[in-house]
């Protein structure tokens, strides 16, 4: 493999060709195979490009010895055999491909001729190339297989993911604030790999014992480990170098935090795949520039859509690469733009492409997996408190299911009334006093999430006591804007509120059960109002949004959401707010709708229709990942401990006698990816400053700051867009957030390095030897990151025995910061 | 010699009557019966608290925004003599005859009508026509909400004065760069900006915005300079060194001024002081520094201390302990230890001492010479009143499971052998032979047995418990956290051996002296700190409102109402102002669109300066604009109509620009020109007309009657107020 290595460096070093890189509209627009030798008839005379344009049409055959006279030493030259040659083209353009794609139509004349090559050396070099991929992948499938199945015992998040991966085989409804396309792939691959959904997934720890989860953990670790051959294809489109790529490869495939992640059932590896195909295939279609409409351009584009679709079903932080590929394609629209060869007509199409393969077919697939998502999951299970009435009617099972209940709301009707704001539940009351010192001494009005007799309520008229149910009287309805009474059933108090503040939100007044028997004092009664709705409608069961507005103070009755202390059982603080500001927690609706004088309609005609329900789940998701906040004096991972690798999470396993795992990337990647990323921006700001000054840069680095530039641009991008907006975000983060965005600081290592390596090969191309400082940097940054795993190896695959504090524990030496606790 | 004798001395003056007709209607307009209400309006209660604090010298903390416009209104008090004793309690009350009504309000009246001149001469350095300038300044002078603003007691006016100043200056700048760079009148500019955008975000947090503009523009044009290659390299570097030095570095030290001068003006303490850590108390003069004045540095074996939380959430409180007990069961049903109770109390008491106690040693009293403890040495604490030893053990903490129960030891006889061995960790060391030392240093307790680190958890116990906070032995411990930092408070060497003397020894006062000096970047930092994390109270309010309600102003808000009749005063703006301002931020975002698209398509639609002269002004203004609108959507704190305010300014500059620009490229005929011309001046002037007839809400002056009230009611979100009679 070194042998190999060193081989292809050679060439790659030793073809660097110089190239063209400001006269942007003249430059020549080559195919990737072919070397541009460009016989471009409009060369501007006296440009300095013109010098270089002119040696380059010095016939092929010659080339190799130019170059070996102009800088015989230079990065290996000596190595490069001349069966090498061939592979230039292939290598040599980048420069030209980086140097934009304005005049894509000027391909076609740039051609260079087909120089004769010796066919068994090129089919030796793809062969080479094909063994170091397949090299590649098979390490990382390796590492990524190596003692999947232990330890046997669900670890960390198995305990979420593994259990909706069971829900998703016992169609069961649940809630979760990711989309469902991951959870449906896990239970899939649980499905076919013959787990039959019976595991409870308690806690972390508990035992498989004969349950199959090899399935769901492969699933994960196969798309773990494709994550390298795709970094690996990133890296050398974007750079055309083998090293960059092997350097990329390695820094991935010997990660301990990528290794744990890609392990267990988890999002992570799911998510991670999407995104680095996305990428890969961006990447991939911009190199496909040059022959628009092609089929490998349509394939990559479309595949990209596809990825992109994939990344967000999994999880919404997918929507990150969705704004790199946005802006990507943004920038490729606005170069395309401003081509004055290409016709309006020829623009339109490009950008019809773009929306066809980056909008609606994603957008198309997203709601798919949705689609697939609802027809599933059809019985009643946990989730089913998350959603609104109308919702809950979907499922089989839950208690609006297929019942039948009077449409419109009358006077006597028993009913229940839910809060439409999420996870607030039913208007409760009980048989229990507000404590001494909250309010007045009354009974207490909570809101309560489970179903029981204590949330039912009786409507009455406001002025008269007499039994509504009474066969003899007609039935009468209540409309918007009628003055009601509502009457707990079971203890027969009226709702109520006066000028007393609330319990928590002293702002708001006090709401409670009073009065003996249903007779209360003017403070009960409540203007009932539907939102949207003239005055005089009549009140829909599930589908009337009403308000309940009280009649002496004017306030609206609400939740604020708060949880009451002990005294209250824990359930949620009802009010009455003065501010009569629409918001979801003072609207209600009605569920359970009790009349005997009516008759029951079928409520299959309430079901809200798809895009209410993807609205709705939305909703919830976005509300559900919004009340994920972290409490005052629990230590949470910031943003910027991740990067200097400051902590890692228990996986599993706390005390010595325990199999640990423990998420923690290895050190010396991370630590490098750090020094890189100051040491990139330090370098492409030097090289951007350079050329804005006018300076002259020589080929070779003319070439490679391309390479810096341009591709190590975009993998810059990515990490910022992968990683600043966590410092935006409110809720609970963990460490695993950062993934993502360490692939793409890792691949911007791998070429960074790289670049530089031939840089300083170049600079030093008067000594002897010179040629040697890339292949030796390269080597043994290689190596030292095989030999950072070989330490660190344990904290992926398992530790037992003491704890890393213990001087005794082989681990002990390892733990370079204090704040690492394996 | 003589020389200069022969030239008569000329001295030629340019007076533009525009700016000076601008500048006198927008003091008047501003300054009109200033002192009038005399009553406390609106969030003039909220500012002029800290004015008195001021005054009075005593200590605040605010987390609203940076100490400089709070101390601008001060120097409103200053100047005209205000001792600070006005109690502000609701709004509406009448101010006493020693409040200086005038001068407390001239500051932000002042900026409001220096502002109205500003807009003229931002837009003429933008290159626009006088008409159009005049027409910016005119906008500014009769919008209402503005007007409003600036005559209270409010900072909202200053700062966009300053706003205004930076972009001005900014501009005046980069117009003399052209040709005279690094000339007098160059450097002042640059210089000026510099100083305004600090002050701006002296004033309130939001003015970073503005500042990120005007920098974001600047390093374009310094980018653009660095492509200059008639420069030679090393005048680059020094435009770029004067620039960095202006615009970056120059506002971060005045920044540091505004909290040296606050922290220099306010060396008193008051009520805040609790929120602060106790080197900081200490610093004030009264307070915590009247009981810890005295008390010996170095804590020893033997010492008596108090332990305060370095985090202080959700209350700041003193590790304690007390006789009762850990109930058997718990109400959930898990058990115990059933040992004596340590809480965290956020009140001074006598059982929040403790005693610092050798492990290897029986006595309780200091040394002579003192054996002070250092980082890394194994402690014992005593609690003072009950002698009992600070313990944890492996038994789950009464409401957070996951950690152990901190008890006092009480030895029943049980299996359950003591576990009171902690050792030191000062987090601020410099060295590890470091000695722990009063107030400054910052300790961790680590539990010898077990590892586990004493930790405040925050949550309060139920009765049993009095309500004090738990305090747990944390096991995971997942890095730094400040709440399982402490820092000893009260500290004094324990002299006497026998417990009931040591008891009397306790409830008595500390004395001895020492002084303790903060540095001033620690005193900064500590504030700044407080001052970002402080969380305010996010209750919703009544006249809150969401950034979506302002753009069509649909909200409004009730600033004060005559306690007899019906004159009030309310933020309102002119809606035709509004309305179209927003109107003419969309048409320069599409016009902007479009010819950038036929530019790139090689279609010039404008010649290069004027093309470069809109996208300057669109950057500066619609620019302006979003940075100060668009943030709010993140911002998660109750929002009120005139967080809009700043961001309206820089709309209404927008708008005579956009209006010169359609006028004068896309009227072809002379037809159109005039038919525009006619359009323009109607609207201005029912402008003019929504201004006065609004005026009354804004000046307060005058009581309507409400029919009137009701006929200006034009949207029914706003809350006009209208007595019943």
């Amino acid at each position: 493999m070194l042998c190999a290595t060193s081989r292809l460096l050679a060439a790659r070093a030793a073809s660097a060709l110089p190239a063209h890189s400001r006269g942007r509209g003249l430059a020549p627009r080559s195919r990737r195979r072919e070397l541009h030798f460009p016989g471009h008839p409009e060369l501007p005379p006296g440009d300095f490009l013109a010098g270089r344009f002119a040696r380059h049409s010095v016939p092929a055959g010659r080339r190799a010895v130019l170059r070996r006279g102009r800088m015989p030493p230079a990065a290996g030259g000596g190595l490069a055999g001349s069966e090498l040659r061939p592979r230039k083209g292939r290598y040599g353009s980048q420069a030209a491909r980086a140097a934009g794609r304005d005049v894509t139509t000027e391909a076609a004349t740039a051609r260079s001729p087909k120089r004769p090559a010796p066919p068994s050396s090129r089919r030796f070099e793809a062969a080479g190339r094909w063994a170091l991929l397949a090299l590649v992948t098979l390490t990382s499938f390796v590492t990524r297989f190596h003692r999947l199945d232990q330890p046997p015992h669900i670890c960390w998040d198995e305990t979420h993911f593994g259990k909706m991966g069971s829900y998703y085989i016992n169609r069961t409804f649940f809630f979760d604030v990711h989309p469902p396309l991951g959870k449906m792939l896990i239970g899939l691959a649980g499905y076919l790999s013959g787990y039959d959904g019976t595991f409870l997934f308690q806690k972390p720890g508990d035992n498989y014992e004969h349950h199959s989860y090899m399935g769901m953990r492969g699933f994960c670790a196969f798309l773990g480990s494709m994550l390298i051959p795709l970094a690996y294809l990133t890296v050398l489109e974007l750079s055309r170098s083998l090293p960059a790529a092997l350097l990329t490869a390695a820094f991935l495939t010997f990660d301990t935090g990528c290794l744990t992640l890609s392990q267990y059932i988890l999002l992570d590896p799911i998510l991670m795949f999407f995104i680095m195909a996305a990428m890969l295939s961006m990447v991939k279609y911009n190199s496909c520039a040059n022959r628009p409409f092609s089929a490998p351009w349509w394939f990559w584009l479309s595949l990209t859509g596809i990825n992109l679709a994939g990344a967000l079903g999994v999880k919404f932080v997918g929507l990150f690469i969705i704004l790199q590929v946005g802006w990507n394609t943004l920038s490729d629209l606005w170069h395309l733009f401003g081509d004055l060869s290409l016709s309006m007509v020829t623009l339109g199409k490009h950008l019809t492409a773009r929306i066809l393969c980056l909008i609606v077919l994603p957008l198309a697939l997203y709601i798919a997996t949705y689609a697939v998502h609802f027809m599933v999951l059809n019985k009643s299970g946990p989730g089913d408190g998350f959603f609104s009435s109308a919702f809950q009617a979907r499922l089989s099972g839950n208690n609006l299911h297929n019942a039948s209940i009077p449409e419109h709301l009358a006077y006597g009707s028993v009913i229940t009334v839910k809060n439409l704001r999420m996870a607030v539940g039913y208007l409760h009351s009980h048989r229990h006093f507000y404590p001494e010192g909250v309010g007045a001494r009354q009974q207490q009005v909570t809101t309560y999430l489970h179903k029981d007799y204590n949330n039912l309520w009786i409507i009455k008229k406001h002025n008269s006591n007499s039994d509504p149910l009474d066969p003899s009287l007609p039935v009468e309805f209540v409309r918007h804007g009628d003055i009601i009474r509502l009457e707990h059933k079971e203890t027969s108090r009226n709702l109520h509120s006066h000028y007393h503040e609330a319990p928590l939100t002293r702002k708001h007044y006090q709401v409670t059960g009073y009065g003996i028997n249903g007779s209360g004092d003017s403070n009960d009664f409540w203007r009932i109002e539907v939102i949207n709705r003239k005055f005089g409608n009549r009140i829909k069961v599930l589908r009337s949004r009403i308000r309940l507005i009280h009649l002496v103070t004017g306030c609206v009755l609400g939740s604020s959401g708060k949880v009451l202390p002990k005294w209250g059982w824990e359930q949620l603080e009802v009010t009455c707010t003065p501010y009569l500001k629409e918001t979801l927690s003072s609207i209600w609706n009605v569920e359970d709708h009790i009349n005997p004088k009516l008759p029951n309609i079928s409520l299959e005609v309430l079901q809200p229709s798809f895009p209410e329900i993807m609205l709705e789940s939305h909703m919830v998701m976005i509300r559900g990942n919004n009340g994920l906040k972290p409490k005052d004096n629990e230590f949470t991972s910031k943003p910027w401990h991740w990067p200097v690798n400051f902590q890692g999470l228990r996986f599993s396993g706390v005390n010595d006698t325990d199999f640990r795992v423990y998420l923690l990337g290895n050190p010396v990647v991370w630590w490098l990816n750090l020094l890189s990323l100051a040491l990139y921006i330090l370098s492409a700001s030097v090289f951007a400053v350079a050329v804005q000054r006018g300076a002259r840069l020589p080929a070779e680095v003319e070439g490679l700051s391309q390479v810096l530039l341009r591709g190590g641009g975009q993998l810059l991008l990515g990490w910022m867009m992968h990683y600043f907006p966590f410092f935006l975000m409110g809720r609970v983060l963990y460490f695993h957030h950062y993934f993502p965005a360490m692939l793409f600081s890792s691949m911007l290592t791998g070429l960074l390095w790289d670049t530089l390596l031939r840089l300083c090969a170049w600079s030093l191309a008067s000594y002897p030897l010179a040629g040697c400082v890339h292949t030796l940097g390269i080597l043994s940054l290689l190596l030292g990151t095989a030999y950072s795993f070989y330490l660190f190896h344990p904290l992926a695959y398992g530790m037992v025995g003491p704890l890393a504090q213990d001087p005794r524990s082989p681990m002990a030496g390892l733990r370079w910061l204090e704040s690492w606790d394996f | 010699m003589l020389g200069f004798l022969q030239h008569p001395v000329v001295v030629t003056a340019e007076v533009n009557l525009n700016m000076v007709a601008l500048t006198a209607v927008g003091l008047l307009s501003r300054l009109w019966q200033l002192a009038y209400p005399r009553a406390v309006v609106f969030d003039e209660v909220y500012y002029g608290q800290y004015i008195s604090f001021y005054m009075k010298r005593i200590f605040f903390l605010d987390g609203s925004g940076p100490p400089f416009g709070h101390m601008l209104l001060a120097l409103g008090g200053y100047l005209g003599g205000f001792d600070g004793n006005f109690l502000w309690n609701r709004i509406g009350a009448e101010y006493s005859s020693n409040v200086p009504v005038w001068s407390l309000r001239l500051l932000p009246a002042l900026s409001g009508a220096l502002s109205v001149p500003m807009a003229y001469e931002i837009v003429w350095e933008l290159g626009f026509s006088h008409c159009a300038a005049t027409g910016a300044a005119l906008l500014m002078l009769i919008e209402n909400a503005l007007i409003t603003q600036s005559r209270l007691m409010l900072l909202e006016s200053v700062l966009i004065f300053f706003n205004l100043l930076a972009v001005l200056s900014y501009l005046k700048f980069s117009n003399s760069q052209k040709h005279r760079p690094f000339s007098p009148r160059w450097w002042f500019w640059l210089v000026l900006t510099g100083v305004a955008c600090s002050c701006a975000v002296g004033i309130k947090y939001v003015g970073v915005f503005t500042y990120l503009l005007v920098l974001g523009v600047a390093a374009v044009h310094a980018w653009h300079l660095i492509g200059d290659q008639t420069l030679s390299n090393v005048r680059v570097l020094c435009h770029l060194l004067a620039r960095a030095a202006a615009l970056v570095a120059l506002p971060v030290l005045v920044y540091l001024l505004f909290f040296y001068a606050h922290l220099l003006l306010l060396y008193r303490s008051g009520p805040h002081d609790q929120v602060m850590s106790s080197a900081f108390q200490a610093s004030l003069e009264g307070g915590l520094a009247r009981v810890t004045q005295g008390q010996p540095l170095e804590v020893a074996f033997g010492s008596q201390v108090t332990l305060k939380n370095v985090f202080g959430q959700p209350v700041p409180c003193w590790l304690h302990s007390h006789q009762s007990t850990y109930p058997m069961i718990y109400e959930n049903g898990r058990g115990s230890s059933h040992q004596q109770q340590v809480t965290c109390y956020p009140f001074k008491d006598v059982n929040n001492w403790w005693i610092v106690k050798d492990p290897g040693r029986h006595q309780l009293v200091v040394n002579n010479p003192p054996r002070p403890v250092r980082h890394g040495d194994v402690v014992q604490l005593v609690h003072g009143m009950t002698t009992r030893l600070l313990n944890t053990h492996d038994v789950a903490a009464p409401l957070s499971p996951h950690a152990q129960e901190v008890s006092c030891y009480i030895d029943y006889n049980i299996s359950m052998p003591p576990q009171n061995l902690w050792r030191l960790d000062i987090v601020n060391r410099e060295s590890d032979t470091d000695v722990w030392k009063t107030i400054l240093s910052e300790v961790r307790f680590v539990h010898v047995n077990t590892s586990a680190i004493l930790k405040l958890s925050g949550v309060p116990l139920p009765d049993w418990g009095f309500r004090q906070l738990e305090v747990v032995g944390e096991k995971l411990s997942w890095g730094y956290h400040e709440s399982t930092v402490w820092n000893v408070e009260e500290h004094r060497y324990g002299r006497s051996q026998e417990q009931k003397e040591r008891e009397l020894e306790l409830h008595s006062p500390t004395q001895v002296d020492i002084s303790r000096n903060l540095s001033f970047m620690a005193r900064f930092s500590e504030l700044q700190w407080r001052m970002l994390t402080v969380r305010g109270d996010d209750s919703e309010h009544k006249y809150s409102s969401t950034p979506l309600d302002w753009v069509m102003l649909d909200t409004s808000i009730a600033y004060w109402l005559h306690p007899r009749t019906s004159a009030q005063i309310h933020l309102l703006g002119n809606v035709v102002i509004w309305a179209s301002a927003s109107l003419a931020t969309l048409v320069y975002a599409l016009l902007f669109v479009w010819y950038l698209l036929r530019r790139r398509r090689r279609v010039c639609d404008l010649p290069e300066d004027r093309w470069l002269r809109w996208v300057l002004a669109g950057a500066l203004c619609a620019g302006g604009w979003a940075v100060n609108y668009l943030p709010f959507f993140l911002m998660e704190k109750t929002l009120f109509l005139y967080h809009y305010l700043p961001a309206l300014t820089f709309q209404i500059l927008l708008l005579p620009v956009v209006l010169e620009h359609v006028g004068d490229h896309l009227c072809r005929s002379q037809l159109q020109r005039s038919l525009f011309i006619a359009l323009v001046v109607a609207w201005f002037t029912s402008a003019c007309h929504v201004s006065n007839m609004l005026r009354p809400l804004t000046y307060g002056d005058r009581s309507l009657s409400p029919s009137e009230l009701k006929a200006l009611r034009w949207k029914d979100s706003w809350d006009i107020l209208i007595r019943k009679y």
